[in-house]
């Protein structure tokens, strides 16, 4: 049987003849993301700001009254909630934030809560609540800050350990792939004003988790050919180092995007958000890994030194007097 | 790297094969498949967003434990020293500002009060439970310590989830989850129920009883403007009982509390035929309302629940049988639910919804569904081009990937965790690292090939070479877990729990089995040539 090879043998792209611009324009997009997140603000979702998100469908008919429902929730005077058909043209999705008068009082919360799923269940005899979320500003707060919180700590805490296991400027060279990847989506995110909320911080998570298996397997290439071709320039080895995983490279990806496509195209609508922004994530990550962890490691000066020490004079002597070139 | 002892064949096989037959009652109810009831049953919980239902946090409120507690230290001292011999006469008694404060009216008595009050003060533990002052000679100040508190708090807390339960036990439904969560919260899952509201409606009544008698010297005047008389307190009626919106004093101390029942039941009143709850006192409880009802006929007394008044009755002639009933202008449901209430016990502390959520079980049904479907589709072309892409290597590798997904569950099974959406992407997450070991260790065995060496050091090197960056990666992946199991919190840690057990399951099937399946063919077959 003839199989399959995705990319041809002894492939040599010169991914790193263009790491200027490509680092400028990365660390642009970078700072751009960071811009628009404080500009344009996250799209938090009642997980991380508190309030209400409801989805309800309507079993009895063609399409969800979205007026009169709107009519009906803004009457109770907690002002102006966003609503949206979710789903099937039946199905709505409900947003309240919380009004500032509520924000610090959970007993007042509590009792908004129940006014409005109230409201929509007595007015809409065929109203089905499918899910409903509900935070107080109490426990909102602290969700958001103890998952950033959490996402730093293991961030350094991964920095420290490739630092331990390399050397130094692959720690800063992995960290900095990181922060690339998790402000990219931040910036997505922020420029599509895409909901944000706790299932999105667990998308993050899986996003760093391949992204970092791929800078890993890059940096595991460049540490061998470091002990390897001990004169080779360092733009070649490292070229060369991601030329040899590149056939991983790609068949890894591949099945990735299959597995979320499949929950793209196929999987339920509550997950979509979820996997979009992981998809998004895989390309970031696989780009990142080669464009933004390897060229550093050009300018924080490593090379062979890093791994193999230093020939004394005295072992020069004995290799010379072995004959050795 | 290839030599695998029988011994060490052994146990792999045995490792591999027990932890994925503990997968198998997870998938049997996934598929609706009876599992047979002699069998050990260990399942995978499917979290609320998957399989739908309702959860609540609540929060205690810290500061009325304390409170609760000066009152009760307020009533022990009282009871103390007019115990003593002789009698302490104090005065000038305020709880105001958490604090216990009175003067001896006789300022002699300071060593015998110190007596008394020594044993109170140090409580019955190992901890100091309040710090005592003397003032000016003749004040006594009493404050709590802040272990003291901290301890009244747990403990608290503990009743708490225990009222909690047993108010859910009530419901009749399956399998609530109920964790205690930090210091004061508690999370409450019901799974498959999706009524949050008749949930709040039962953990949100404290629940307190008490009976007090009326002030009967106050004057209205002063009850109107909020003045409470020495010694009284002023509290409003409960809505929808008889004089709902006014007030009324009663006496703060000297009444009974209505934790010691034995039975609360929702009847009707003989005579008007409303909706009333009958409860019945234990022995200790009845005696003690005996001996207030003998002192006080023809006075009236207040019911109250949770700080307001139900209902004022007069005490017509003493009540020695044990039995009361309590009225307050129910509906048969509000009835029932206070009797449910009483009968689980009385909150030690207020807890208030501090978030909450639901998803309809059509919702979770649709998502599990359409969830399995996509995965399925997704794993079979992964399967198809791991299969196309390396030949007999790719099989090997579709093989682990198979028993790895049946081992993740099965350890999950036996640890008795719940599968969330995060979950849900820990387990892709894994899996794609899983499918990338096998990549990277076969791309390997290729290079080595094409570099010229023989079979056996090929596939030697591949693994070795490749084991290296696995290893790495996987660390990584556990750093992270690790920190974000300790540092996260529901969702974050949902991720981190299957991370855990996917890297080591993961690294596992994809670097050892493949090994062993491997190693086993090249000494059958001692082929000449990989087609790879």
């Amino acid at each position: 049987m003839k199989l399959l090879k995705l990319v041809p043998d002894d492939t040599n792209i010169k991914f790193l003849k263009w790491r200027i611009p490509f680092y400028v324009v990365s660390t642009l997009l970078i700072i751009a993301s960071w811009g628009l997140v404080f500009t344009n603000g996250l799209n938090l979702g009642v997980d991380f700001v508190g309030g209400q998100q409801i989805q309800v469908t309507f079993t009895e008919s063609e399409q969800a009254p979205i007026a009169e429902l709107r009519e009906e929730v803004a009457s109770l005077g907690y002002g102006e909630p966003v609503i949206q058909r979710f789903g099937a043209d039946n199905g709505v999705s409900i947003r309240f934030r919380l009004p500032p008068e509520v924000e610090e009082d959970a007993a007042a919360a509590d009792a908004m809560t129940s006014r409005v799923t109230g409201a929509i269940t007595d007015n809409f005899a065929d109203a089905r609540i499918d899910d409903l979320s509900a935070v107080s500003g109490k426990v909102s707060g602290e969700l958001f800050e103890t998952a950033m919180f959490a996402l730093a700590i293991a961030m350094i805490a991964i920095a420290i350990y490739i630092w331990v296991r390399f050397e130094w400027q692959f720690g800063v060279g992995a960290l900095y792939a990181l922060v690339h990847d998790v402000s990219l989506t931040l910036g997505m995110f922020a420029l599509f004003q895409l909901e944000f909320d706790l299932k999105i911080i667990a998308a993050i998570l899986t996003i760093i988790g391949f992204s970092l298996n791929d800078t890993i397997v890059v940096y595991d290439r460049i540490r061998e050919n470091l002990k390897k071709y001990r004169k080779m320039p360092i733009v070649e080895l490292l070229d060369l180092s991601v030329n040899e995983t590149l056939a991983r490279t790609v068949m890894t990806t591949l099945t990735l995007l299959v597995v979320l496509v499949a929950l793209l195209l196929l999987g339920p609508d509550s997950l979509f958000g979820f996997t979009a922004a992981i998809t998004l994530g895989i390309f970031v990550g696989t780009y990142s890994s080669i464009y933004m962890a390897a060229p550093i490691l050009v300018w924080l000066g490593v090379d062979s030194h890093s791994f193999v020490p230093d020939e004394s004079s005295a072992d020069k002597q004995d290799r010379v007097a072995r004959g050795e070139a | 790297m290839l030599e695998f002892p029988t011994w060490k064949r052994i146990w792999l096989w045995l490792l591999t094969l027990g932890l994925a037959a503990a997968a198998l009652p997870t998938i049997a109810s996934l598929g609706n498949v009876r599992w047979p009831d002699v069998l050990p049953d260990p399942t995978v919980n499917l979290g609320l967003d998957l399989a739908g239902g309702s959860h609540i946090l609540l929060e205690a409120n810290r500061e009325q434990v304390g409170q609760q507690r000066l009152e009760n230290m307020e009533e022990d001292v009282r009871n103390a020293l007019r115990n003593a011999e002789p009698r302490i006469r104090i005065g000038d008694v305020s709880t105001r500002g958490g604090r216990l404060s009175f003067m001896l009216d006789d300022p002699a008595q300071l060593d015998a009060a110190r007596e008394e009050l020594l044993p109170l003060i140090n409580g019955s533990g190992t901890i100091r439970e309040w710090n005592l002052e003397v003032l000016d000679g003749n004040r006594f100040v009493l404050t709590q310590t802040d272990s003291g508190l901290e301890q009244a708090v747990s403990m608290a807390m503990d009743t708490a989830i225990e009222v909690v339960r047993r108010r859910i036990d009530a419901l009749g439904t399956r399998e609530p989850t109920i964790i205690r969560e930090g210091d004061t919260r508690i999370v409450v899952q019901v799974p498959g129920f999706d009524d949050p509201q008749a949930l709040k409606d039962l953990l949100g009544q404290t629940a307190k009883l008490e009976f007090k008698l009326v002030d009967r010297n106050a004057l209205q005047s002063d009850i109107e403007q909020g003045i409470a008389p020495p010694g009284s307190e002023i509290l409003p009626y409960a809505p929808g009982s008889a004089f709902e919106g006014s007030t009324v004093a009663v006496r703060r101390l000297g009444g009974i509390r209505g934790d010691n029942l034995t039975n609360a039941q929702q009847t009707f009143d003989q005579q008007t035929n409303e909706p009333v709850v009958s409860i019945t006192f234990d022995q200790q409880g009845g005696a003690r309302f005996a001996q207030l009802t003998q002192e006080n006929v023809g006075y009236p007394f207040a019911i109250i629940l949770d700080g307001e008044v139900l209902s004022t009755p007069n005490i017509n002639e003493p009540i020695l049988g044990g039995g009361a009933q309590i009225t307050g202008g129910f509906t048969v449901e509000s009835a029932n639910q206070l009797a449910i209430s009483l009968r689980s016990g009385a909150l030690p502390v207020d807890l208030t919804v501090i978030q909450q959520g639901t998803v309809g079980p059509e919702l979770g049904a649709d998502s599990i569904q359409k969830g399995l479907l996509a995965m399925a589709i997704g794993a079979l072309a992964v399967l198809v081009l791991m299969l196309v892409t390396y030949g007999r290597f790719g099989l090997y590798a579709n093989l682990a990937l198979v028993f790895n997904v049946l081992m993740i569950l099965g350890v999950m099974a036996i640890f008795n965790t719940t599968l969330t959406l995060p979950g849900i992407a820990g387990f892709v997450l894994t899996i794609g690292a899983a499918v990338d070991a096998n990549v990277l260790i076969n791309e390997r065995i290729r290079e080595e090939r094409k570099r010229g060496r023989r079979v056996v050091a090929a596939v030697e090197n591949g693994y070795r070479e490749a084991s290296r960056a696995i290893f790495d990666a996987n660390i990584t992946n556990v750093i992270a877990a690790v920190l974000l199991f300790l540092f996260g919190s529901g969702p974050v840690r949902g991720f981190a729990v299957v991370l855990m057990i996917g890297i080591v399951t993961s690294v596992f099937t994809a670097v050892t089995m493949t090994r062993l399946w491997v190693a086993g063919w090249l000494r059958k077959a001692r082929p000449q040539d990989l087609n790879l």
